[in-house]
């Protein structure tokens, strides 16, 4: 009864391009025709290599990874990572590592490449290094412990990366190219010089038509890189980065034809020579080019998907303009940028020296076409020149507009509508504009939802802005009301709701709906607008929010100042800050949930939750817990809720800060903040990270020096890594950066979004915010703090100022007519405490 | 049970005091205990100062989540009727009748409320 065996399919490569074809053999069902084996030489599972740099700036293997080991063991593919191909028997039919032998089928090379080491005496040496693989960069992150400075051979795209992350590892470094300028193959002299200024501004040495003749033991430093003309430069560390070169050597061992300067022969369906061997990515050569981009290598693999499918989606080349951020300075190529590829072209090129912006449009010989184009220093109109060239859209009557500074005699940017359906819009996953409109039509309300089923956007994530544009216009077009207003009471986002109440100081919710409310309404709100204004009133002004014109707006916790369960009763969560409590006060803790009959239980946050409490008894139960020194936990509010620590330096061998001291510090600094969603702390003593601050909206993390921070983390439906914001920083600028932060999240983010969220959803991410909170670009640093102070001088514990006031006690009656507690409420016991029924 | 209600209503209905305005809350609800022809039932009435209609009574019993907690609600208008939103699941009942607005199937008892100086009386 032996079922015939499925036929063995064999990918050699767990890279970027080699994972996205198991993703896309998944996607189509090819697990059912074939058994899956990959191989994969490094110990990782595929990792984005497109953003490695990030992990010099905080970023793990983990969060770089692009997929899981359960995802393959899911769909039955064997991963076997670790293992390096050593040979390929194609008599046999079989591939070898030094674990043995496994037979194949049909076989894929995804081996990518290696970093180009040019043939220098001496580039053996200790300290010599690559930038590719993640073990590579912690061989560079060990070397640089003892280092002072360092030099990276290669002014191309990955060499500038490299220059970047040395620098970020406090290096002196310099860049070395043999060509003339920086980036040869994106940008003409004019740019290169541009370029070469604004990266020696951040402190890299850049040495351009160098060539290093020798690498010999140096005086004052490791190593002395000796040039052409006997000139010399004295580094403890150099880093190979001029070029790749496809890693062919099992393709060229066993026979396969490869190209003259190497690369494995494929045709369109990405075969070789052997129609049993596929090769995809940077390893394999299409009519004569290596192509070192993900996004073509995206596309062979989906060719060679279809093929290993019997279908035919042939690859057809692939675009390689590119817009790069490096060491923050914008860099973009289009087409034939040089305009040395086509007859007849024309050159517009606009140089502003002060802003050092520099730009080139090259167009067709009748000035109709846009064949080219090159950037640096500012890609604002990347995404617009791209659609022209991309799709053959006719230029505007005066070309140069394109390229001109806005406000002059400049375009408008291409509307989405300007786009044929053909226009491409992601790159990496080729999803055309025609397929988002399709999605569209098949359902999709938002850009989530056309995220999900397209793909788009979610590779480099280049093209999010321009994504999200043509989701909003065809939305719109269809009409589907794009409305960011916030209900049918204010047309009005939540940002400008604050913007208003903050400019005019209004202070009631009544006060806003009668200046700004829509008037076809009765004026009452609704449960959206109404905790929202409430939210903002409170981090603006900060008044008591059981205030009798404020109570109508909250929330139904807010209002009772405790959490609702689903039987009405409520549960209680005192502030423990940092999570530090005296045995005095647990033993007070004990008896309050034993008086009043609560459920007890340890929250994730550090502190103890009291459940079951009925709305009479909340008074009296925060009488007793002000009495023994507590105060709120604002458990119930979108506000802070607590600073995770861990022990820290006080008792733990491997603590260098006081991490419980700091988290009590910022927890009393914060408490009381009022946001448009809740907001969790972490400190941690060390970079063991036991409190998991990298999983919160604020993360800290202790080093020798201070305090490291990390931003917009989040655990939860949707875990998301916090980034890397600012390091070593002492108490003060801790404590500055943190206000400056929240305050501008409160200013800007949408009801009911938390960090994580408000940061994937801001226009110029991590580094606009870097800019905004410790550059200060727009200069509102200090008025940030001076909010921020505003509401930290002006705390006060609500469930104090509530049992104060006889008026606002009134509310915690279960009936106003009745003193007998709701019948309804039962409870049972179950582990020797009470629950629900 | 809605026409027993009806019937009930018609024929039994009386008007008695409830509370007081000290007792309630502007803008917003409290609960109450009310005597009815089919026995006591909890009340949750809102008050809204300065509008048309000043006071609404409604069933204080949450059906979806059978917990006692409307009067503990967010009050607003949705295209312009007044409505309170159940503070668990935040369905909302329309207030003039007791009406779900996610549910079709979903009514609310309501009850005439009025003042009579500061005194809150209703029908029941």
């Amino acid at each position: 009864m032996n079922t015939p065996a499925k036929p063995q399919l064999i990918i050699i490569g767990n890279g970027m391009v080699g994972h996205h074809l198991v993703e896309q053999l998944v996607e189509r069902g090819a697990t059912e025709r074939y058994r899956i084996t990959v191989f994969g030489e490094e110990r990782h599972l595929a990792y984005d290599r497109v953003h490695l740099s990030e992990y010099f700036s905080g970023r793990d293997a983990d969060s770089l990874a692009l997929s899981t080991s359960d995802y393959y063991a899911e769909h039955g593919i064997e991963l076997r990572l670790a293992e390096a191909v050593v040979a390929i028997d194609r008599n046999k039919g079989e591939v070898v590592t030094d674990q043995g032998r496994t037979p194949y089928d049909r076989l894929v090379l995804a081996t990518g490449s290696t970093p180009f080491v040019p043939p220098i005496p001496g580039n053996e040496r200790e300290g010599c290094l690559v930038y590719r693989t993640l073990e590579d960069l912690d061989a560079i992150r060990a070397a640089a412990e003892t280092a002072t400075t360092g030099v990276v051979v290669g002014g191309g795209l990955l060499g500038l990366e490299a220059a970047g992350a040395l620098r970020g590892l406090n290096l002196d470094t310099a860049v070395v190219e043999f060509a003339p300028r920086l980036m040869p193959m994106q940008v003409d002299s004019e740019g290169g010089e541009l370029l070469r200024e604004k990266i020696e501004a951040m402190g890299v040495q850049v040495l351009t038509g160098r060539a290093t003749q020798a690498i010999v033991d140096g005086e004052a430093s490791r190593h002395r890189m000796v040039f052409q003309d006997d000139k010399v430069l004295e580094t403890d560390l150099i880093v190979f980065s001029a070029g790749i070169r496809p890693r062919d050597e099992l393709a060229r061992d066993s026979g396969l034809t490869l190209g003259e300067r190497g690369g494995v022969v494929i045709d369109d369906r990405c075969l070789t020579s052997d129609p049993a061997i596929l090769a995809v990515g940077e390893v394999a050569l299409w009519q004569g080019s290596i192509f070192g981009l993900v996004a073509p290598g995206y596309q062979m693999a989906k060719a060679a998907a279809a093929t290993l499918l019997e279908g035919d989606e042939p690859f057809k080349g692939a675009d390689m303009s590119t817009k790069l951020k490096l060491m923050g300075v914008d860099v973009g190529a289009i087409g034939d940028a040089h305009g040395d590829r086509t007859p007849g072209a024309r050159q517009f090129r606009f140089l502003d020296p002060i802003k050092q912006q520099y730009r080139k449009l090259v167009v067709s010989s009748d000035g109709r076409r846009l064949v080219g184009a090159m950037l640096v220093g500012d890609n604002s109109v990347y995404d617009t020149l791209l659609q022209y060239y991309a799709n053959r859209i006719e230029l505007p009557e005066d070309p140069a507009s394109l390229i001109l500074p806005a406000g002059g005699d400049a375009a408008p940017a291409l509307g989405p509508d300007a786009l044929p359906d053909t226009a491409m819009i992601c790159s990496c996953h080729n999803v055309t504009k025609g397929d988002v409109c399709a999605t569209i039509d098949a359902g999709a309300v938002d850009l989530g939802a056309v995220k999900g089923s397209t793909r788009a956007s979610t590779g480099c994530g280049g093209c999010a802005a321009l994504l999200k544009t043509l989701v909003d216009h065809e939305l719109e077009s269809r009409g589907v009301e794009v409305d960011k207003s916030i209900c049918e009471h204010f047309s009005h986002t939540r940002q400008e709701l604050y913007d208003i109440v903050r400019v005019e100081g209004i202070k009631t919710f009544r006060e806003l709906m009668e200046k700004h409310g829509n008037a076809d309404t009765h004026g009452l709100g609704c449960d959206i607008c109404k905790p929202a204004v409430a939210s903002i009133l409170a981090s603006c002004f900060n008044e008591p929010i059981t205030d009798a014109a404020h109570i109508p707006l909250q929330d139904t916790n807010d209002t009772f100042m405790a959490n609702m369960q689903k039987n009405g009763t409520y549960s209680v969560v005192p502030r423990v800050p940092g999570g530090e409590i005296t045995p005095d006060k647990l033993v007070v803790l004990g008896q309050v949930a034993q008086r009043y009959g609560l459920y007890t239980k340890v929250t994730g946050g550090q502190r103890i939750d009291l459940f079951g409490a009925r709305l009479e008894d909340l008074p009296a139960i925060w009488g007793e817990l002000i009495e023994a020194g507590f105060e709120t936990g604002h458990a119930y509010g979108k506000s802070l809720r607590t600073v995770k620590s861990c022990v820290g330096s006080t008792w733990c061998r491997y603590g260098v800060q006081d991490s419980v001291g700091m988290a009590i510090r910022l927890e009393h600094r914060y408490k009381g903040l009022r946001a448009p969603h809740k907001i969790k702390f972490g400190v941690s003593g060390c970079t063991r990270e036991c409190a998991e601050a990298q999983s919160k909206d604020i993360g800290v993390i202790a080093t020798e020096n201070g305090w490291n921070l990390y931003v917009c983390g989040n655990g939860g439906m949707r875990p998301r890594h916090a980034e890397l914001f600012a390091t070593d920083l002492d108490d003060e600028a801790l404590y500055r950066t943190i206000d400056r932060f929240l305050m501008f999240y409160i200013r800007t983010a949408d009801r009911l979004q938390r960090t994580s969220v408000w940061r994937e959803n801001l226009e110029g991410g991590l580094d606009y915010l870097k800019e905004v909170i410790l550059e200060d670009s727009l200069g509102i640093g200090e008025e940030l703090e001076r909010q921020m102070q505003t509401v930290v001088d002006t705390y006060e514990c609500e469930w104090a100022n509530a049992i104060s006031d006889p008026e606002k006690l009134k509310r915690f009656r279960s009936f106003v007519n009745d003193a007998r507690p709701d019948p309804d409420i039962i409870t049972t016991t179950e582990r020797g405490q009470f629950r629900p029924a | 049970m809605t026409t027993a209600n009806a019937a009930a209503k018609t024929m039994t209905q009386t008007w008695q005091p409830l509370c007081t305005r000290a007792d309630l809350v502007p803008y917003s609800g409290v609960a109450a205990w009310v005597e009815t022809p089919e026995g006591p039932a909890q009340v949750a009435v809102f008050y809204l100062p300065g509008h048309a209609q000043e006071l609404y009574a409604i069933d204080h019993h949450d059906p979806f989540s059978s917990a006692n907690v409307i009067a503990r609600g967010i009050i607003g208008d949705l295209k312009g009727q007044p409505v309170v939103a159940s503070p668990i699941y935040k369905q909302h009942f329309r207030l003039e009748d007791g009406q779900c607005l996610e549910d079709e199937a979903v009514t609310l008892r309501t009850w005439q409320v009025s003042f009579k100086g500061d005194e809150v009386w209703i029908e029941a």
